[in-house]
């Protein structure tokens, strides 16, 4: 820290050469985006005719929204990741908890049993999971894509860390007034690890917002499919090679994760960073 | 728990944390644990068809799997898949936070251009980039078209099909990666920096000497989770190229797939679940004990 600011600048800086490769990056990184944010908002003539003064139109997204019932795929995707994210922090918490303060016999054995999760996850094991909702009657509905996912690893995995580093005294001294262990849980725990909430609810959302492989097998009708699904049928059954309403349908079913990113995009990232380091 | 094991601790009894646990551990048990052990049963175990129930047949689905060309193609481009995405998405992965994390013109923007890929559906990036890829019509084409070049059908020949998938996926990968080696790159002591920039160090040789090294930890685990994911990530095929032309871009997940839920042979889909359980598995226990040992130098 003994040197002056301004020679520690000239060292950190980028040159010339770096920047424009940066910018060059960057811009090879947003143009399948902006190509199709153009294409989305001009008539199908424009889609690939790039004139500056071509009209903007919204006409794409509502023959889209006409042609498929994305309406349904929207409550449907949105109910699924309510409902995984929700399933997922209770049934976590609880786990996180024991395994951070009790002390059992097979603590370990139960801990390493949780991990398993990390490298396996239920995305590969589409046949025997599809075996186990079919014998359940539960294909085709929005509980069988998100049951798999209730526990995740990951969250367990982040809030047992969260909770050991949180002073034991303070849940004796909870203990002592007479709280019960979920009292505890509730008034001292999570309250003091609610960035690790919100890092993991972000991770968990946009993962599941995009999920595809395991919805597209279990759900056969529109009462159950995600946008991810819905978004697939569409576009190779229904619409042929029309681009323009292909890429507004496209631009919708990703804009609530965008829009998101786009306004809070620190948090992301910074979540992003927090879910990822073990 | 401090002092002896045979303090009085009536507020932590065992049986109270088993009840804690119980509802993630039957969930795990149910969709990781179960589905594992009965996926290796089913590899050995016929197809049910009709009223045929399944019978055992020892290795007979590992063996359809050895006389299975697809199998093997799907192999050998999944092995490619990987040993393209992890150099290239580790390499602009390292070069974007090497950028990001100096006081670069247009620092937010970079990031967020970068980053912006992971955000989205992969189905709906494999749109974007099936657009992209189009013949005559594509932006690529007209590129191409407008340099001189003649109209090449990229996901259309066998020879391009693969390497256009894998495009994809690096492009959706490396702003993901980029995130770990930002979080490592600045949690690293900026005294190092200062102690490089007095003793007249080079970027490059600051990079090589310094950086790189102290930033191991972060590539072994970004190493591990990009082969995981090389082993995983198949949405896009369903959009691209469905494995096509001719099983020229198919991954093994997608022939899982395949084989699972177009021909419904489970017996055979479960042997090629194992594979790749296997690989996975082989992935993460060598980063536990063959490369953990050296993340702890930091």
């Amino acid at each position: 820290m003994t040197r002056a600011p301004s020679q520690r600048l000239a060292y950190n800086a980028p040159t010339l050469l770096d920047t424009l490769a940066a910018w060059l990056l960057a811009l090879l990184w947003v143009l399948p985006l902006i190509y199709t944010v153009w294409t989305a908002f001009h008539a199908p003539e424009y889609a690939a005719r790039f004139t500056w003064n071509a009209p903007l139109t919204l006409a794409n997204f509502a023959r889209a929204w006409e042609a498929a019932p994305f309406a349904r795929y929207f409550l449907n995707t949105t109910l699924l990741v309510v409902m995984i994210l929700a399933a997922q922090l209770v049934l976590s918490t609880l786990a996180a908890y024991a395994f951070a303060r009790y002390e059992f016999r097979g603590r370990d054995l139960a801990f390493s049993l949780v991990l398993v999760q990390l490298t396996v996850m239920p995305d590969l094991l589409l046949v025997e999971n599809y075996r186990t909702m079919a014998s359940l009657g539960l294909i085709d509905s929005l509980f069988a894509i998100g049951l798999p996912y209730f526990a995740s690893a990951l969250a367990i995995f982040l809030l047992r860390q969260t909770f050991l580093g949180i002073p034991k005294e303070l849940d004796e001294a909870a203990r002592m007034e007479g709280a019960s262990a979920l009292q505890t849980l509730w008034r001292v725990y999570v309250p003091l690890a609610r960035p690790i909430y919100v890092a993991f609810g972000l991770v968990s959302v946009s993962y599941h917002w995009n999920n595809f492989l395991w919805p597209l097998i279990v759900t056969n009708s529109v009462h159950a499919r995600p946008l991810t699904v819905g978004l697939q049928v569409f576009s190779s059954v229904d619409q042929g090679i029309d681009w323009s309403i292909i890429t507004a349908a496209t631009l919708m079913t990703s804009a609530p994760l965008l829009i998101a990113f786009l306004l809070f995009q620190r948090q992301f990232v910074q979540s992003f960073m927090r879910a990822g380091i073990k | 728990m401090r002092g002896s094991p045979s303090a009085h601790r009536p507020s932590h009894p065992a049986g109270q944390a088993w009840l804690l646990l119980m509802p993630a551990l039957l969930v795990l048990m149910a969709f990781t644990h179960w589905p594992v052990i009965g996926t290796l049963w089913h590899s050995f175990q016929s197809t049910p068809k009709g009223g045929r129930p399944a019978v055992w047949v020892g290795l007979e689905n590992y063996q359809v799997m050895v006389d299975d060309p697809v199998f093997w193609k799907a192999l050998a481009n999944n092995l490619w898949f990987a040993g393209a995405t992890i150099p290239l998405s580790i390499g602009l992965a390292l070069a974007m936070a090497l950028w990001v994390n100096e006081r670069i013109a247009g620092r937010t923007f970079l990031r967020m251009a970068y980053f912006t890929p992971t955000v989205l559906p992969m189905i709906a990036v494999a749109n974007i980039w099936l657009f992209f890829y189009t013949p005559q019509y594509g932006l690529l084409e007209q590129v191409s078209s407008a340099l001189g070049f003649g109209s090449h059908n990229w996901l259309g020949s066998p020879s391009t099909a693969l390497g256009a998938v894998t495009l994809v996926a690096v492009w959706k990968e490396a702003g993901f990666f980029m995130i770990f080696y930002l979080a490592a790159l600045q949690s690293l002591n900026p005294s190092l920096r200062e102690a490089a920039a007095i003793e007249g160090a080079s970027r490059w040789y600051f990079f090589r000497r310094v950086q790189w090294p102290l930033l191991m930890p972060t590539t072994l685990f970004v190493l591990i989770n990009c082969v995981i994911n090389a082993f995983r990530m198949v949405d896009h095929l369903f959009v691209l190229t469905r494995g096509g032309p001719d099983n020229a871009s198919t991954l093994l997940l997608y022939h899982l797939y395949e084989v699972g839920f177009n021909f419904w042979d489970t017996g055979y889909a479960s042997a090629l679940t194992m594979v790749i359980i296997v690989v996975l598995v082989g992935a993460t226990l060598l980063q536990f004990f063959v490369l953990d040992r050296r993340v702890h130098y930091r």
